[in-house]
């Protein structure tokens, strides 16, 4: 561990501090691979980029490439993308169709089922015969999928996936059902933005999970403007601002809610998508009742995933690669079933807003970049971090899971960024799962 | 005129050739005078060169087969890097303007080295009211203290002619990278 010393050391929640060290160290970044990317379940992709078997698409676990696809049962896997002879990469494209994935290096091949079924000079240069049945790419421990993203972890006692979530199941369920609160789909809105930033992967997992005192940095947006309306802003109005947190499990949501009878008039920019909107919404009243305005704005899923409900609607995945940098990988997400014009409006204000030339992501990245190069000096390393807004505020709420700071405190709280950290300091000290659980359960 | 050919233009064809040279050299001074108002941070004349109807788009590289029929570049719907209409490109330009826009604050040293200018479709009779234009691009921004990108790809503009004068009406920006490796796209291509 760090210094002989444990993570829990250098995260003190009773006066909201957090060592530098957690966001430069070289060794605890090491440590961070072993211990947090090789055990939690991560986001992986969504079902729609591998609808039939064959289908593949190559994601990432940590600093590792994996190929996720659908094998001939139709069952989604989810294998390290390097060959088993000599480590070659077997698949070097984005994603596409396959049988077999061919190393270039020997040429041995792999189905999408994971199984060695090519292996050059087999019959002759092996004597004894190995048991090609031992030699398949390297599998995921275990895999889940739920409304359409799909998750995987490596560590085979890691606990179930709707356990992982917690309290943050409403979260996922929000931000990837259907605007109008029924059971239709939500599919990516095409192509995955791949950008690399200059900042250690934290930065971007706790703005998510809650950072509301960060907005004051998106000033510019809003005086010009971007939203899906004719106004200032970046957004329509969301109502009030509920920050939550799975407690025991690192994640951190923000919620918004306005009630059932409000008269909403949604991306009034676009005739069409604002008809759209406001059929859902009905429905959505009709179903879910005083529930109905309640909306996820962001979140992260412990440790890297996070995401946007609504304005716009997307998930993050904050890749590390480097104690000092990381690579960002950006989906967006539409109703399967709106119509092309509507798709078509929300993809221009998604990427305006979010990805590397979105207006108000791009702000966030340059303070990312300068809060990490700035905290590696040796002076500056030896003071910590202010997490201190909201201390000893925050309940129970009568419909929103976890623990909930509501308004007038909501937003400027850090509730969320402390539990994340110390849910990072127990994964770190933690040698296994069981002993995961019992850090969560005491 | 096809490149590469040896032979002694005479003749009528002369003429020809002369107005393809003069309309070259037009779109060449247009696509630099556009470049120097940009590194020199004269954004709202830049706007003025850009017809409203305008289509800004920067799409996604992948790595895909040779011989894959879909090729590497995104499609028109898919997602993009960038695809500003006028009023978006209008409001970057106002963003960086505000003062606190803190990617572009302090503004970064940006140069554009434009080049390999070719008139992909210049029109049956050099007159037409459209055109269309190939170039290389090397987009060099250095900020603040050491950071630096070097962005480098092609571009294919549709020029209109309008009151005798160039505009920029269709910008496609072809990115020779897959991940991007800039921590994000402030500026202008």
């Amino acid at each position: 561990m760090f210094n002989g010393g444990s993570a829990k050391s250098l995260i003190d929640l009773q006066r909201g501090e957090v060592s530098r060290e957690v966001f430069v160290n070289e060794n605890l970044y090491r440590e961070e691979l072993e211990r947090i990317f090789a055990r939690a379940w991560l986001y992986i992709g969504h079902e729609s980029q591998i609808r039939r078997p064959g289908d593949y698409f190559v994601s990432c676990m940590g600093e590792e490439s994996v190929i996720l696809t659908r094998d001939p049962a139709g069952q989604p896997r989810a294998f390290l993308n390097t060959c088993r002879h000599r480590g070659m990469k077997v698949c070097r494209y984005d994603e596409g169709h396959t049988v077999h994935f061919i190393c270039p290096y020997h040429g041995w091949s792999y189905a999408t089922d994971g199984r060695l079924v090519g292996v050059q000079q087999y019959e002759t240069a092996y004597q004894p015969p190995f048991d090609r049945a031992q030699w398949g790419l390297i599998e995921v421990a275990q895999l889940a999928t739920y409304r359409g993203t799909v998750w995987a972890t490596w560590d085979p006692a890691a606990p179930p996936f709707l356990d992982y979530l917690g309290e943050a199941r409403l979260a996922l369920d929000l931000a990837l059902g259907p605007w109008d609160g029924g059971d239709g789909e939500t599919e990516l809105l095409g192509s995955v933005q791949k950008w690399l930033i200059p900042s250690n992967w934290k930065f971007v997992a706790e703005n998510f999970a809650g950072d509301g005192l960060h907005v004051v940095s998106h000033r510019s947006v809003d005086m010009v403007g971007i939203g899906p309306n004719q106004r200032e802003g970046r957004r329509d109005d969301f109502g009030s601002l509920f920050l939550a947190a799975a407690p025991r499990w690192g994640h951190g949501i923000t919620y918004s809610y306005l009630p059932a009878d409000a008269e909403r008039n949604d991306y009034a920019a676009s005739m069409e998508t604002s008809r759209y909107f406001k059929e859902c919404w009905e429905k959505r009243r009709r179903k879910l009742g005083e529930r109905a305005g309640l909306q996820v704005i962001v979140g992260t899923i412990f440790p890297n995933m996070s995401m946007h409900g609504q304005q716009p609607r997307t998930i993050l995945v904050a890749h590390p690669r480097g104690v000092d940098m990381t690579e960002m990988w950006r989906v967006y997400f539409v109703d399967k079933d709106a119509p092309r014009e509507v798709k078509q409006f929300l993809r221009h204000y998604y990427i305006r807003y979010s990805g590397p030339a979105g207006m108000t992501e791009q702000d966030d990245m340059e303070n990312w970049n300068y809060a990490t190069s700035a905290s590696r000096g040796t002076i500056a390393r030896r003071y910590p971090y202010h997490y201190k807004a909201g201390l000893g505020v925050g309940s129970i709420h009568q419909f929103i899971p976890g623990l909930v700071t509501g308004q007038p405190v909501s937003l400027s709280s850090e509730q969320n960024t402390r539990i994340l950290y110390r849910r990072w300091a127990e994964f770190m000290d933690a040698s296994s799962w069981s002993e995961l659980t019992a850090a969560r359960d005491s | 005129m096809a490149s590469g050919k040896n032979t002694l233009i005479t003749g009528p064809a002369i003429d020809s050739a002369l107005a393809h040279l003069v309309l070259t050299r037009e779109v060449e001074d247009f696509l630099y005078y556009e470049a120097d108002l940009l590194d020199e941070r004269r954004y709202e004349e830049w706007l003025t060169l850009l017809t409203d109807d305008i289509r800004y788009w920067m799409p996604i590289r992948k790595n895909v087969p040779y011989r894959d029929e879909r090729g590497d570049i995104t499609g028109e719907e898919d997602i993009a890097w960038i695809d500003d209409d006028k009023a978006t490109l209008t409001k970057r330009v106002r963003q960086i303007m505000t003062g606190v826009h803190w990617a572009e604050e302090p503004a970064s040293r940006i140069c554009h080295i434009i080049s390999n200018v070719r008139l992909v479709e210049p029109g049956v009779a050099l007159d037409a009211n459209e055109l269309v234009v190939g170039s290389r691009f090397c987009v060099y921004r250095n900020r603040v203290e050491t950071e630096t990108d070097f962005l480098v790809g092609r571009r294919q503009d549709t020029l209109r002619r309008i009151d005798g004068a160039l505009k920029l009406a269709r910008r496609k920006i072809i990115l020779d990278q897959n991940v991007l490796m800039a921590k994000n796209l402030t500026m202008f291509f």
